[in-house]
């Protein structure tokens, strides 16, 4: 049981942190010819944007309602409004998301309402859904602003049960914002060998995994389909991964009737092995060859890797999901956790993460931490590469941020064959630092005497009084 | 908004060294020169993304930055200012502000134990404290946090208030300078001086392209007392009012700072450029000439033409051998401001096309100089829906796009060769050297296998035949000059 504790530092000095309105456009990204929009002055969307872009390799069409000063003290809902009729015109998105932020937060405006008026009056929005999720850049993190934008599409674009609502043999998943494109393809892939259609929400499997489109597209490349999401309470289970997706989830259940279950982590055997037994239960089938085949193979990759996981000591900075989640799998594979910071600390598997303390800070304390500990790996996003070098320690880049590395939307890290590629990864980064043995590494190339004097004398010492 | 911000922001539209400004009339000149933004179709930074990129290559100050995460969190060591020493300006620095701080009205108070952690871990030279959009919102007085921490810890800390809803990236760097002009240069004096010391203003050394210029002036025996910012010191910012001449680069980025300085101090001022062979040479001439009109020694000109012929002809002969694989190539320059004329007359000199170049963010006097170098009335575009442009670039009407960041994906899309030639590049282009790299890069772009590669249609896909892109209404790209 670990104590989580909130370092009273005025100041955060090299943030873990990205901004919930990142996390709520990254969500946005998610749906099928949407646009996500932050409601804020034009930093606010350019900062973002230029994050992704480095992070995903990909063109991001994120846009603003750049508020200005005369906005900024008049109110915002008149560049909302002018922002959205934009988009409208400009791009016909199916779909447009707005996050708010910061600075329409402080000012207290009431953009819900605002939004509901616009949508009102202008005949010309009909056509396109627009979703508000209020993501102030003052609370939370990626977690909390990808968890509010998921609850926000839920809450206005799912048709909530009713009589005329025949099941189908679909499973909806919620997946977290720590899941890649590849992990993605993973559950789909799972999901899909019990006979089950899923849907995912948000699926940024296609809009985000990079690949090349046949012509210019200035809305999202792919993603969930607006129908897909209206028939959610078609489902006959939920499957959300990480505690931030629990309120998604509860929203979807108390809308539709459809049971959910929270998976706290799908990186690691044990947790596998849960959700293919769901399914299988779900479906009434076997579980195909495919799968006891992976996971054959997964087991045979914690025989072969764990020789250079023990005794391993490993610092780790991420947002709580993620941070549990690689907490778990390396302590699960004999390497001991030192260090542990998250990003926010509301998540209530902080506690259970198997390390006394939780620090809810930033990398400093990554690096303070680190160093005291005499880590011998720093596991955190890009922005880890300067205590990283300072310290001399190598770094695994996980997360988000990971600008200086490609392939990220390709890493997999759940079910058995995203686990298996996991323990490769960590495995062969411990191997690349190993080297051939040399005499002095053993101190003298006498041997040392069994017993030293200091421990001759207590050993007498204690053969006395016996 | 306090008072003195709102008076500083229209100083500084009242700018008497543009040349915009002053061409404008009296009513025009009031309402100040920021165009208004469009909800839903604008792209660029704020102020505060402005004034950070003027001040953050300064390497060896802690640059804290006051608001909530996003501001700081999402946009720190995002650029390759290159340092020949500290590493402080990469620290990423936020008070984070929280919702608590906000409602309670704790912002200063937590702004000012801030500035005593950074001190009591980093002990910096300075702190340069930004402003951001909810501190101001909140009535948050950044200036007298910083004047009590100053006097408290001894440890100059620098107010830059540059909230982003003030304006555009350009009115940030302004702001910047401005805080340099008030809190920082004068405020040290040299351990010595002497008469070829110049600044150079507007230059970030964004991968360590100061480097590509500084041995020719160390060759002139011209020392570079303050380069404003890239590789900066705090002292040699702070002691820059004693340099002979002051090089303005980034056209009108820091011209407040340029001017300024010359009516302080009397520092007469030049807008040059390191980008192109030609312009360099005429960077070191004017430099020449005006140190020596401030008391150099005569010969200085002598030395500086002899400098410049055996560099271009070095140069020359290095590209020599690109010319034959690059003539005829058309490119597609796509990028405001100086860049796109200063490489212009280099890549025409190999023979290659301009289709078109952009001159969003150019100045009159910009257009002017691409008109003169293109001869007549160049295809200048302000810009290109990037619809458009990928039914332009795929349509093959260009052989390569150089542009910055945004449109990279526009033209790797459509499957056509592109050079990053904007701030996050990963190549130093200034100087003579850096038209070699930039020209050798060019090559090795055009020159790769991979795209014929790419461009070919899955066997599959042959039989359907030419792949459909919509390239309705689209102009063609022409050839210009």
């Amino acid at each position: 049981m670990a104590t989580v504790i909130q370092r009273r530092k005025a100041a955060s000095l090299n943030p873990l942190k990205s901004s919930a309105p990142l996390g709520a456009a990254l969500a946005y990204l998610g749906i099928e010819k949407g646009i996500p929009l932050f409601h804020g002055a034009q930093g606010c969307t350019s900062f973002a944007l230029v994050l992704s872009v480095r992070h995903f390799k990909e063109a991001i069409p994120l846009q603003t309602t750049a508020m200005d000063e005369v906005a900024t003290v008049l109110g915002g809902a008149s560049n909302l409004e002018e922002a959205l009729l934009t988009l409208a015109r400009r791009m016909k998105p199916g779909f447009i998301g707005v996050a708010t932020t910061a600075l329409v937060e402080t000012r207290g405006e009431d953009s819900e309402g605002d939004l509901r008026l616009i949508m009102e009056r202008n005949p010309e929005l009909a056509e396109t859904k627009v979703v508000l999720a209020s993501t102030p850049d003052y609370a939370g993190a990626l977690e909390e602003g990808w968890a509010s934008a998921t609850t926000a599409i839920i809450n206005s674009l799912v048709e909530p049960w009713s009589p005329s609502i025949r099941s189908f043999q679909q499973i909806n998943v919620l997946p977290g914002v720590h899941q890649t494109p590849a992990d993605i393809e993973v559950l789909r892939e799972i999901i899909e060998s019990f006979g089950f259609y899923p849907v995912i929400l948000p699926d940024i499997s296609y809009s985000l995994d990079g690949h090349i489109a046949e012509s210019w597209v200035p809305t999202s490349l792919g993603g969930t389909s607006l129908s897909e999401i209206a028939n959610m309470a078609r489902a006959v289970h939920t499957i959300a991964i990480g505690e931030h997706m629990r309120t998604p989830a509860d929203t979807l259940t108390a809308m539709t009737g459809v049971p959910a279950t929270v998976f706290p982590t799908l990186t690691g055997l044990e947790p596998s092995d849960r959700l293919v037994s769901l399914l299988a239960r779900l479906s009434l089938r076997p579980v195909p060859g495919r799968l006891r085949r992976h996971r054959a193979q997964l087991v045979d990759a914690m025989l072969d890797g764990h020789f250079y996981f023990g005794g391993k000591k490993v610092a780790i900075a991420a947002d709580p999901d993620l941070l549990f989640s690689l907490s778990q799998f390396f302590a699960g594979m004999g390497a001991s956790v030192v260090t542990a910071i998250a990003s926010t600390g509301g998540n209530r598997n902080l506690q259970r993460i198997p390390v006394e303390n939780v620090i809810v800070g930033d990398l400093t304390d990554l690096e303070d931490g680190a160093a005291q500990a005499g880590a011998d790996l720093l596991v955190t996003h890009s922005h880890g590469r300067q205590a990283a070098a300072r310290l001399g320690v190598p770094l695994m880049r996980v997360g988000f941020p990971i600008f200086d590395r490609l392939g990220v939307a390709h890493e997999e890290t759940v079910g058995y064959r995203g686990t298996r590629s996991l323990i490769f990864r960590v495995a062969n980064q411990f191997l690349g630092e190993s080297h051939e043995h040399r005499p002095e590494d053993f101190g003298s190339a006498i041997p040392a005497p069994v017993i030293t004097t200091e421990e001759g004398r207590h050993a007498s010492g204690t053969f006395a009084t016996h | 908004m306090a008072e003195s911000l709102n008076a500083k922001i229209t100083a500084l539209f009242d700018e008497p060294g543009c040349d915009t400004n002053v061409a404008k009339g009296e009513k025009a000149r009031k309402k100040g020169c920021s165009k208004p933004l469009q909800p839903g179709a604008a792209a660029g930074g704020c102020a505060f993304d402005g004034a950070k990129i003027a001040l953050q290559p300064i390497t060896d100050v802690v640059h804290l930055v006051h608001g909530p995460l996003a501001c700081e969190g999402n946009g720190w060591d995002n650029r390759h200012a290159a340092t020949s020493g500290p590493e402080l300006y990469r620290i990423g620095a936020t008070t984070d502000l929280t919702e608590t701080d906000i409602i309670m009205g704790n912002g200063e108070k937590r702004l000012y134990r801030a500035i005593r952690e950074v001190i009591e871990r980093y002990t910096p030279p300075a702190i340069f404290v930004y402003s951001t959009c909810v501190p101001a919102l909140i009535g948050d007085d950044i200036h007298a946090v910083c004047h009590h921490a100053t006097e408290k810890f001894g440890t100059p800390c620098i107010p830059i208030n540059a909230p982003g809803f003030v304006g555009s990236k350009n009115l940030g760097n302004k702001l910047a300078g401005e805080a340099l002009l008030d809190h920082v240069i004068g405020t040290m004096e040299p351990e010595c001086s002497t008469p070829t010391d110049i600044n150079i203003l507007g230059e970030y050394n964004l991968s360590g392209e100061l480097w590509q210029v500084k041995p020719l002036l160390a060759q002139l025996g011209i020392r570079l007392n303050a380069c404003i910012t890239g590789d900066a010191r705090y002292h040699e910012v702070a002691t820059a009012h004693r340099a002979r001449v002051n090089m303005m680069v980034c056209s009108t980025a820091l011209i407040n700072v340029a001017r300024k300085m010359e009516e302080r101090w009397g520092i007469p001022y030049f807008e040059g450029s390191f980008y192109g062979i030609g312009d360099t040479s005429d960077a070191l001439r004017t430099l020449a000439r005006m140190l020596v009109a401030r008391g150099a020694e005569a010969d200085l000109i002598d030395r500086t033409e002899d400098l410049i012929s055996a560099e271009e002809q070095r140069a020359w002969n290095r590209l020599e051998p690109y010319r034959e694989r690059l003539a005829g190539k058309r490119v597609l320059l796509y990028t405001g401001g100086v860049k796109s004329w200063s490489i212009v007359s280099a890549l025409q000199e190999m023979g290659m096309v301009i289709v078109s170049t952009s001159v969003r963010k150019s100045t009159d006097n910009d257009k002017q100089k691409i008109k003169d170098l293109m001869g007549g009335d160049a295809h200048m575009v302000s810009s290109i829906p990037p619809r458009e442009m990928y039914a332009q670039l795929r349509r093959g009407d260009a052989d390569i796009l150089l542009s910055g960041g945004r449109t990279q994906f526009v033209a790797l899309k459509a499957r056509t060769p592109w050079l990053d030639i904007n701030q996050e590049r990963h190549h130093a282009f200034a100087g003579y050297d850096g038209m070699v790299t930039l020209v050798r890069e060019l090559d090795a772009s055009l020159s790769n296998p991979v795209w014929e590669d790419v461009r070919r249609l899955a066997p599959w896909e042959q039989e359907d035949g030419e792949a459909e892109f919509d390239d309705e209404g689209v102009p063609a790209l022409v050839p210009i000059g």
